[in-house]
């Protein structure tokens, strides 16, 4: 292989990230609700060893609006809790990431913490997690405990948009670092089974975490043994300067958004200079475009799709990510570019589930090799390995040891 | 037809029930151990497999508890990947109400309920206790007189978001572009003392709509919220006549709620030892119980009821003189208080040891965790059928002492000859937990009239 291999990801989301994915699926419209369906696209994306997968959620229902639950009846609505649907997928994998997503405004940190090392000990090392803010009232509401304003995309700069967004951002930093000192408040050695002293634990080995903030305060230690990555990954998606920042302190990989690879070199560039602005130790972000795709066999039948599913949706599709309608060379060639321009991967969402998934294993997987830009296969090792990162000592144990 | 006894397999706990020290004891961590007792039990044909939860390390003195297995993987999370590797078992966690809320719970109990095609159930625990609160948001602010209020505030929620899905939500029709039958389906609003929320929940109505609900509370308030909420109660009594007041305890008292004696399932956790011979047994069993009890878990024990700090006691000598300390903060935490009279357990323990010579371990030995059923695999198999033809039981949660194989024998052994006496099912018949418990399938009602979507388009 001439060049380093690209990190490749699916983001799994429904029947696809098209609003009117379901209308042309290969799937059952219910198929989302069924083990079955998860299962096969997994083993689809592990069978062309694809880094990871990322499973979408959102503690309010899939709407067309910013903030509320709307009144279309022709889209997909519903979906089940990602930390399950990934942890139902990690027993009949071996080697693909499972990065489910959570909020980190209405949940525990204490619970995401002891989910996500379980799920890294079900897989044997395979465990990420993405998580997110929840900004609007809809899912506030379904909590009852705080109060969120409605989200308005047209308000988004004023002064208390600002305020709240730069607090959520905060409290999930926050609850980040719990999680984080959670998976290091047992030693990798606590358990020791001394049978002589009838001890089952070192507890010197256990460590309080006594994380004290403005939203939370957690004792520790977590109820669960260091995980097998010691610390599973952290993803986040970020669009601007805030999510960077936040990127940039806790996560290990940043999922960017650029519309070209001019674009995509500028994101490279800020999310460097954040790292240094926070000064971020060890190893720096992997930084992985999103791209919603649309693939066919020519780049007519792919644009002839999307105007059909436009045209079922009954407007044109936009995303926060930019959307490539082709074949799978010409993504291939995209790609190639972008990963010349300094990413260091992708994360790809297929418009339709299964179709574009299909298209990504057994087309455009293909083509990235004939081009040297991916792995033939797994190189085996947990995920940590496959991203090139080490796995770090726990914080407690080098304190200790100090 | 005699009645059909219902099986479960407890996986075995941080308590010094489960013995690390020996052997055979395998990782309480690692995945395999949880499918190697999961499919054991499904072997067997149980009805479900159950797993306790803990929130934080217990502590004695002070100090992190360090003689018991310690550390356990999320209770949730496990079983969504235990769906995986079997395909009856019902899967029943062990779930806090005082540190979670009802939608994220609801829609994690009804996610696995999807994933795993209907197997799902749901122990229902409240704690008040602040010691716990320090890992969590709100701290300990539950008052202890409101636990129960709270657990029936919250599995009433609960089912209300299970139910607010209708059954045909969901029409899928390509051709005529509607997903929905009706827009924005789940809509709920709940308005109580505990939680006051509104929205739209987000799973489609599950295969057993509602999980199945286990309540392990003995005082009267946990038997009357078992009555009138839970589809099974799984509290200990010993003997056959305590067995058999208690289950016509809760079970009268399920008119009130208009329910039938056969809503509430009687299902509480034994543990078992068995041998070619009973001798051989009751000496298995005897070897068991030391190894549970460790000179320094003897000790620890007689902390938890005299309330001092014992650590300068021989544990082959004689017990305190002096009573227990009533009046002071427990000396042990994370766990539930055992002895409500304190002293006069003491003294009874005191009088026992001197009657019988024994030194503080061979005393603890004697008064604590006496298994359930001791005998050959024929002795116990009619032990545990006579407790259930005799209305002492429904059925019962076996707690293995080892992990994971404290199962096989039980499996192996006990249960074909449960099925000879055709009192054990030897295939099963449904699909769901509620299936094999023989539990009437959760209602069915459309939408309720006070929470119409709001908004609906024409067709």
């Amino acid at each position: 292989m001439t060049e380093k291999s690209l990190h490749l990801a699916v983001a799994l989301d429904g029947l696809g990230w098209h609003p009117a994915a379901w209308r042309l699926s290969r799937a059952d419209a219910t198929a989302p609700l069924t083990a079955r369906y998860w299962n096969a696209l997994a083993g689809e994306a592990e069978h062309a060893a694809l880094d990871l997968l990322t499973i979408e959620d959102s503690l309010d229902l899939q709407t067309s609006w910013p903030d509320g639950t709307d009144d279309r009846v022709d889209e997909l609505r519903g979906r089940l809790d990602a930390v399950q649907i990934a942890s139902r997928l990690a027993p009949l994998t071996r080697h693909i990431g499972l990065i489910p997503t959570t909020s980190t405004t209405h949940t525990e940190p204490f619970h995401l913490s002891t989910a996500i090392a379980t799920l890294d000990h079900i897989s044997g090392g395979r465990a990420g997690w993405r998580p997110r803010v929840s900004a609007r009232r809809a899912e506030a509401g379904h909590f009852g405990r705080r109060d969120i304003p409605p989200l308005d995309l047209a308000r988004l700069d004023e002064p208390e948009t600002v305020r709240l967004v730069g607090d959520l951002f905060a409290e999930a930093g926050d609850a980040v670092e719990v999680v984080r000192r959670l998976w290091d408040s047992w030693q990798d050695d606590a358990v020791i089974r001394d049978v002589p002293t009838g001890r089952f634990v070192d507890r010197e080995r256990l460590h309080y975490i006594d994380f004290a903030g403005r939203w939370f305060s957690v004792k520790g230690p977590s109820i669960v043994p260091r995980p097998p990555q010691g610390q599973p990954i952290v993803a986040a998606l970020a669009h601007s300067s805030v999510p960077y920042a936040f990127a940039a302190r806790h996560a290990d990989i940043v999922f960017v958004t650029p519309i070209d690879a001019g674009h995509a070199a500028a994101i490279v560039a800020e999310v460097r200079a954040a790292e240094e602005t926070v000064g971020r130790v060890g190893a720096p972000l992997r930084v992985l475009a999103d791209l919603v795709v649309l693939l066919d066999e020519t780049s007519t039948l792919a644009r002839d799709r999307r105007t059909r599913l436009d045209e079922l949706h009954g407007a044109q599709f936009t995303s926060d990510a930019s959307i490539v309608t082709g074949t799978p060379g010409e993504l291939a060639d995209l790609l190639a570019e972008w990963h010349r321009a300094g990413v260091d991967g992708f994360r790809l969402r297929p418009a339709v589930l299964p179709d574009d998934l299909t298209a990504i294993t057994r087309a455009l997987v293909p083509a990235l090799r004939d081009r040297g830009l991916f792995r033939a296969g797994y190189p085996g090792g947990m995920l940590r390995d496959l991203l090139g990162l080490p796995r770090p000592v726990s914080r407690y144990a080098v304190a200790a040891t100090a | 037809m005699p009645k059909q006894i219902i099986l479960a397999a407890h996986f075995p706990g941080v308590n010094n029930t489960t013995v690390w020290s020996d052997p055979a004891s395998g990782s309480q961590v690692d995945f395999s151990s949880f499918v190697h007792l999961a499919r054991t039990a499904e072997r067997g044909k149980f009805d479900f497999f159950f797993l306790a939860e803990g929130l934080r390390l217990r502590e004695q003195r002070g100090r992190i508890h360090d003689l018991d297995v310690v550390g356990r993987p999320d209770t949730l999370t496990v079983l969504a990947a235990l769906a995986a590797v079997t395909t009856h078992l019902g899967l029943a966690g062990t779930l806090n109400t005082t540190f979670r809320e009802p939608y994220e719970l609801a829609r994690q109990l009804a996610s696995l309920d999807h994933l795993s095609g209907g197997r799902a159930a749901w122990n229902v625990v409240t704690t008040s206790d602040a010691f716990t609160g320090e890992n969590f948001r709100r701290g300990g602010y539950l008052d202890r007189a409101l636990r129960y209020d709270r657990a029936a505030e919250f599995v009433r929620t609960a089912r209300q978001l299970w139910e607010s899905w209708p059954a045909d939500a969901i029409t899928g029709d390509r051709d005529g572009g509607r997903y929905l039958t009706e827009a924005a389906p789940g809509a709920f609003a709940h308005h109580g003392d505990q939680f006051d929320i509104a929205g739209h929940f987000t799973v489609p109505r599950s295969p057993q709509v509602h999980p199945v609900i286990l309540q392990a509370g003995d005082s009267p308030d946990g038997r009357e919220f078992a009555a009138s909420s839970a589809d099974a109660i799984f509290s200990r009594h010993g003997t056959l006549e305590d067995g058999q007041e208690f289950y016509r305890d809760v079970k009268s008292r399920l008119a009130r709620h208009g329910r039938q004696p056969d809503d509430l399932k009687v299902i509480p956790g034994v543990t078992f030892v068995l041998g070619d011979t009973d001798a051989e047994a009751q000496e298995r069993a005897h070897h068991i119980r030391r190894q549970q009890v460790s000179p320094q878990t003897a000790i620890l024990l007689l902390e938890q009821l005299w309330n001092r700090d014992l650590s300068g006691y021989d544990p082959d000598g004689p017990l305190p003189a002096e009573d227990p300390d009533v009046s002071g903060d427990a000396i042990s935490r994370g766990r539930a208080g055992m002895y409500p009279d304190p002293v006069r357990t003491a003294r009874h323990w005191r009088a026992l040891a001197e009657e019988k010579g024994l030194g503080i371990r061979d005393l603890i030995i004697e008064v604590t965790g006496r298994q359930s059923f001791v005998g050959t695999p024929r002795q116990v198999a009619e032990r545990m059928n006579h407790f259930v033809q005799s209305d002492a039981a429904d059925g019962f949660i076996l707690v293995p002492h080892l992990t994971p194989g404290g199962l096989d024998d039980f499996v192996d052994r006990v249960v074909p000859l449960l099925q000879e006496r055709g009192v054990f099912r030897t295939e099963y018949a449904g699909t769901t937990l509620r299936d094999h418990l023989g539990l009437s399938p959760a209602a069915t009602r459309r939408r309720p009239p006070d929470l119409q979507p709001k908004v609906t388009v024409p067709a």
